[in-house]
């Protein structure tokens, strides 16, 4: 079992219900988010494109974040999913540190938060909070090991990219361009 | 033109802009624990050549200090966490992956040696020291006759603790500054040479300041050549390190890090240390402080300036 | 200058109010979080789920508010049943809970004192400020008649609110969405095929293969049902087509983005209806079985070539053939988007009959892709006595103007309600819920002279958004979170019913608009029109009408039913458009009988001097329009809004990014705030574009106060559109101001 991401930016408005979805359902502090979106405006007028990627943990398979951390807070769940144990979190910072996408932050009670994949409703078979209020529906979530998944087929049938290969991480999540 | 911004959600305290997760604690602690392991490397190796008689200051005088400032280090680091109270789970797991753990073990085990190191020649400073309990004494004995053999391991860890101010930077392949093993190699020699620049400080024997002035140069030396050595090697590198080593060809971070590091903390208590050896009068102090200084900078310009490169995507 | 009615921070209440206020807020909010999520594994506890409807924009999609065992909201989530939304709504009804949860609410009823000499508010008991407005209603009524109250509303509250004034005997309601946003629109459509689209509009946008957006910004204007269904076109390879001076997100989806000199939008329909019929590529066989005077059309449009348009739109004729050839090829499944803010310049009706020409021509209207015929659920209203016959209404302000405005104009109202020698149908009071006049209606300066002049203002609203400062008694309504209130019965593809009821107790001394209205209608003895002790009341009786319960209705919170007439025209019916002749009209008779033109002309507009820029205002997905400025969870993801500027524009004024700026307009106004610059290749040069609904002045908004620019304040000319009074507002021009400017003494 992998699970995975694929988003559709060619569907994506950036409109961030995924933002606030993930803020209410997971109780992040204001001020603090674990997802975000990205704009990125090419070109010029009026040749001009635009990109608008939904953001988050990656869930790398090659994870810096749980190499580095002295504890073993950061470690990996079923199907890949990279989580922090609060418990056993000391605060250090090495994870934000390592990870390339700035997907980590310390939160106000002191251990380390990031996107969880929603893996308390994953396990109930939901999809996660982002991906289940997204009005463009452009977000999919599954099992890469699953040839039948919603998202094995996407990657099947479209172009995609991760973001920043170059850094070793094997990020589990896909943009489809 | 090209514009990339963030459409909503990013502005996280110590993440956005840029991050700022490390503040002064790590630095200082970085620069601590290269101090102490400057000190007791040449505390180490002196004693196993069997000159520890001929260098007072290296082998006994400056290493009552490393307990201090290994622990002192070690408090830093309790203060940079933001989970303090869950601060024993690092003692918890052995991960030989995390660089931070490797530290946490690392002093965990350099801190006791060196206790027993100064415990050994706490009598020579006060003559009347009495252990109370008898098995103390007579463990006493023991490392005061097998100095060489405590020697060895706290060399060798001073080694490691050395490298290991550099490896906890350099480990972070998402900080392209950081991401160079020429920085474990690196802080080794700096902290070195702060070791080195406690010693002469602390040395009343012109010999030994001689001897340890003469170390210290070629320490200088060397940081210099691993200085231009990290930037030849960004330049080479990839978009994201040659934006990084711009933050100090340039940028931000040029003018602190050329004045202070490069010319008052390298160069000037170099040349310094060169008339001091021509024979010219210099006060002692002046290159050590130099140094010191210059060290402790270089390690809060790596750890601020290291925070705001990232990969581009 | 003597100002009667000074505008007053409602922060300048005394200590005590503060203390109550912000322990209040603790309580409300409380330790934010219930559960220990910490390894993420665990589910949080819900009490229950609530059915509801959201409030926090017009589209009104049904949901579910999730309640806390503690009485919080935790979130909210879309009904999966409602077609409206299909269970995921837009983030601005997810972040709802930040309407409820806004420290900054109205907390208790305010009256106006003037203590030493200042005037100020004091909290008030609810007896005090119903008796008071109900006192000054009777003397209204008694010294110039009932039908010299006035309503201005928005949203659900508003009919709580119609029905008082209905009882009380005035007719006067309004809001702005007539005449400052989809009025043209409407007209214009009424005018061609009898029918507006309506409110969600009727474009079948999930099945079309061709849509084309005209100033229409789908997924900035987060408009749920639209915007889902536009994803789902692209999914289905739809030929998106869109026009605007800004590369819109919209137009970044799009195969044809025609980047157009702003105000020349006639033009280019105009040549686009002439390639369709001189090509010989329009919908034939539909024009004539359902249009007539195409004849007419045809020689109208015979010099509109897309060479003409050329010239004034910048549109090369090779794109404009182009683009019209795609719309033929997808007809009938085609959409001409009508847009919904279309208050543009002056001359918006004729624009969107433009638009309902090229929908025609193609024969969009009843057919799949195109726009489908609505139909509704009828909900039987609550038995009650007639409602008195007003002497005279909101036409009668109009004064002969406007002749084919088919709702009140705010703006007729408003001038009514500044005393003239000799006028003779005079508005006196004003209840205002639930819409921010102040940044909604252009003309600020007529806008304060009513104001200043009015016996009665009363302000109903959950936040203490600028107007309140306004009010001589400001009352303070509970969240749609905390409140019951009518049946959602939107006519669209499937009719259905949703329920709104609280999920929780009203915080502070909050009162739902319902109660607030039967409170004051039966203090002016209109309790016959009340008879009931509790809306939900209402709400059961009317269910029961339609054979389900309320408590069927909590439970399922949204009911579809299903239709009993066809949703495209049935091609071997003998299908009858709502227009007098029946036929979808291309030449306007009663435009021509009213003395318009029985056809769209392009005439040109003003274009900005040297070193202006043409303001364009739109949304962000977001934020609804002032109304969200506030809102933590929605600030959290879009503090302010900024001022797009063109890269060679930023170069020529030397601007950088995230600098601030005030704008100033053609007539002087310089902003009241500075703005962060946003140097962009999305925008034109000739123009800047600001997102509405920011830069509010009320300090009581302590997160939203000064934060962007208010468009509105900058909008100081506008060019009324002469059939239905809709208020024109693109034609303004803004230059920067780099250094703060000097602020002049306020009164």
């Amino acid at each position: 079992m992998r699970y995975a991401m694929a988003i559709d930016t060619r569907k994506c408005v950036g409109c961030s219900d995924c933002v606030v979805a993930c803020q209410t359902e997971n109780n992040v502090p204001l001020g603090f988010c674990r997802d975000w979106v990205v704009e990125v405006v090419d070109g010029t007028y009026p040749n001009v494109s635009i990109e608008l990627r939904s953001e988050r943990c990656n869930h790398c398979d090659n994870s810096p974040c749980v190499r580095c951390c002295p504890t073993g807070a950061s470690h990996f769940e079923e199907g890949g999913i990279v989580l922090v144990e609060h418990n056993k979190c000391i605060g250090c910072g090495a994870c934000i540190q390592a990870c390339p996408y700035d997907a980590r932050y310390s939160h106000p009670e002191g251990y380390v938060d990031k996107c969880t994949f929603c893996i308390h409703r994953v396990r109930e078979g939901k999809d996660p909070a982002c991906v289940s209020v997204c009005p463009t529906s452009c977000m999919y979530f599954g099992d890469l090991d699953d040839p039948n998944s919603k998202v094995v087929n996407m990657l099947k049938n479209r172009k995609f990219k991760s973001l920043a290969p170059e850094a070793g991480t094997k990020p589990q999540i896909f943009y489809l361009v | 033109m090209r514009e990339e911004l963030f459409a909503s959600g990013r502005n996280i305290p110590n993440i956005d802009p840029y991050l700022n997760i490390w503040h002064w604690q790590i630095p200082i602690y970085l620069f601590l624990g290269g101090l102490a392991a400057g000190i007791l490397f040449f505390a180490g190796v002196f004693t196993i050549m069997g000159k520890a008689h001929k260098m007072p200051a290296t082998v006994k005088k400056a290493p009552m200090i490393v307990p201090f400032a290994l622990i002192f280090g070690l408090f830093m680091l309790f203060l940079d966490l933001k989970h303090k109270l869950y601060f024993w789970q690092l003692y918890t797991t052995i991960r030989l992956e995390s660089p931070m753990g490797w530290g946490a073990w690392v002093l965990m085990i350099i801190t006791p040696i060196s206790l027993l190191w100064c415990a050994s020649y706490i009598k020579e400073f006060y003559p009347n020291w009495d252990w109370k309990f008898k098995f103390l004494n007579t463990f006493e004995a023991w490392v005061i006759k097998n100095r060489v053999i405590v020697a060895w391991p706290m060399t060798i860890y001073a080694v490691i603790l050395g490298i290991y101010t550099g490896i906890l930077l350099s480990a972070f392949n998402a900080r392209p500054l950081w991401n160079t093993s020429i920085l474990g190699p690196l802080f080794l020699v700096s902290g070195m040479s702060t070791g080195a620049a406690i010693i002469i400080m602390l040395s009343d024997d012109h010999k030994e300041r001689k001897i340890m002035g003469r170390i210290d140069i070629l320490l200088i030396v060397i940081e210099l050549f691993f200085i231009v050595h990290l930037f030849m090697g960004f330049l080479a590198g990839s978009e994201a390190q040659i934006d990084a080593a711009n933050l100090f060809l340039g940028g931000k971070f040029t003018a602190p890090f050329f004045t202070f590091v490069v010319m008052l903390g390298l160069i000037f208590p170099a040349v310094l240390e060169i008339f001091e050896l021509k024979g010219f009068k210099v006060p002692i102090y002046v290159p050590a402080i130099l140094v010191l200084i210059g060290g402790l900078i270089f390690r809060f310009l790596m750890v601020e300036a290291g925070q705001i490169t990232r990969y581009l995507y | 200058m003597h100002t009667r009615r000074k505008f007053i921070k409602i922060s300048s209440l005394g200590i005590g109010a503060t203390a109550f206020a912000g322990g209040m807020a603790k309580w409300a909010i409380g330790s934010t979080s219930p559960t220990n999520i910490s390894t993420g594994s665990q589910s949080l506890a819900f009490g229950k789920k609530v059915a509801t409807y959201c409030e926090v924009c017009f589209w009104k999609c049904a949901g579910w508010a999730y309640v806390t065992p503690n009485n919080q909201i935790q979130k909210i989530i879309g009904n999966a049943d409602d077609p409206q939304c299909n269970g995921r709504l837009c983030p601005r009804g997810t972040g709802g809970v930040g309407m409820f949860s806004d420290p900054d609410r109205l907390k208790t009823p305010l009256m106006r004192v003037t203590k030493n000499g200042e005037q100020t508010y004091r909290e008030a008991s609810w007896d005090e400020a119903l008796d008071f407005i109900a006192k000054k209603m009777k003397e209204i009524a008694e010294k110039y008649g009932p039908e010299s109250m006035a309503l201005f509303n928005h949203g659900s509250s508003g009919k709580h609110f119609t029905q008082l004034l209905n009882a009380f005997g005035s007719n006067n309601v309004t809001a702005p969405s007539f005449a400052q946003c989809r009025g043209p629109r409407d007209t214009g459509f009424e005018l061609t095929f009898g029918e507006s689209v309506s409110s969600p509009e009727v474009t079948d946008i999930r099945d079309t293969r061709c849509m084309v957006l005209i100033g229409s910004h789908i997924g900035e204007n987060m408009h749920n049902g639209q915007v889902q269904e536009m994803s789902e076109a692209i999914d289905k390879g739809a030929v998106i087509i869109t026009v605007d001076p800004r590369l819109s997100t919209a137009a970044s989806k799009s195969k044809y983005w025609l980047p157009i000199k702003p105000s020349t939008d006639l033009a280019l329909l105009l040549s686009w209806i002439h390639v369709l019929i001189y090509d010989d590529i329009y919908n034939k066989e539909y024009v004539a079985k359902y249009a007539e005077g195409f004849n007419e059309l045809k020689e109208h449009v015979k010099d509109f070539t897309p060479e003409w348009a050329y010239g004034i739109t910048t549109i090369k004729p090779e794109q404009i053939r182009q683009t019209a050839r795609e719309m033929a090829n997808a007809a009938p499944a085609v959409i001409i988007h009508p847009g919904r803010h279309t208050t543009w310049y002056g001359d918006d009706v004729q624009r969107s009959r433009a638009i309902a020409i090229l929908n025609a021509l193609l024969g969009s209207w009843g057919n799949r892709g195109g726009i489908f015929l609505k139909e509704g659920i009828k909900i039987p209203e609550f038995p009650r006595p007639a409602y008195p016959k007003p002497a005279w209404s909101w036409q009668d302000t109009l004064n002969g103007r406007y002749p084919l405005a088919k709702e009140s104009i705010t703006n007729t109202i408003i001038e009514a309600s500044i005393p003239e020698e000799g006028k003779e149908h005079q508005i006196k009071g004003w209840i205002v819920s639930g819409t921010n006049l102040i940044v909604s209606i252009p003309l600020k300066e007529q806008l304060m002279k009513a104001m200043q002049s009015l016996e009665l203002l009363v302000v109903v609203d959950t936040m203490p958004m600028e107007i309140t400062g306004y009010a001589d008694v400001v009352l303070p309504e509970c969240t749609y979170l905390e409140r019951y209130d009518d049946l959602r019965a939107t006519a669209h593809r499937e009719p259905t019913l949703c329920l709104r009821m609280p999920a929780v107790e009203p915080l502070y001394e909050t009162k739902p608009a319902w109660w607030i209205s039967k409170q004051i209608g039966e203090r002016l003895g209109l309790g016959a029109y009340y008879n009931y002790t509790d809306f939900k009341e209402v709400i059961d009786w009317q269910l029961k009408q339609v054979g389900l319960s309320l408590s069927e209705m909590e439970r399922i919170g949204t009911k579809k039913f299903a239709r009993k007439t066809p949703v495209y025209i049935d091609p071997n019916s003998d299908h009858q458009f709502k227009t007098s002749s029946g036929k979808i009209h291309f030449y306007s008779k009663e435009l021509e009988e009213a003395g318009f033109d029985p056809m769209p002309k392009y005439t040109a507009h003003d274009q900005p001097e040297d070193g202006f820029y043409r303001l364009i205002y739109g949304r962000a997905p977001m934020h609804t329009f002032s109304r969200t400025a506030n809102n933590r969870n929605l600030v959290a993801l879009m503090p302010e809004n900024s001022v797009w500027v063109n890269p060679q524009v930023a170069e020529l004024w030397g601007l950088k990014k995230d600098q601030y700026v005030w704008l100033k307009n053609q007539d002087g106004i310089v902003s009241n705030f500075s703005v962060k610059v946003r140097v962009t290749e999305r925008i034109r040069w000739d123009s800047v574009y600001i997102v509405h609904g920011f830069g509010h002045h009320h300090k009581p908004l302590t997160y939203a106060f000064g934060r962007g620019v208010n468009d509105t304040e900058l909008i100081s000319k506008i060019s009324v559109d002469p059939i239905m009074g809709g208020t024109g507002m693109r034609g303004n021009f803004v230059t920067f101001v780099k250094v703060q400017p000097k602020k002049e003494a306020k009164s």
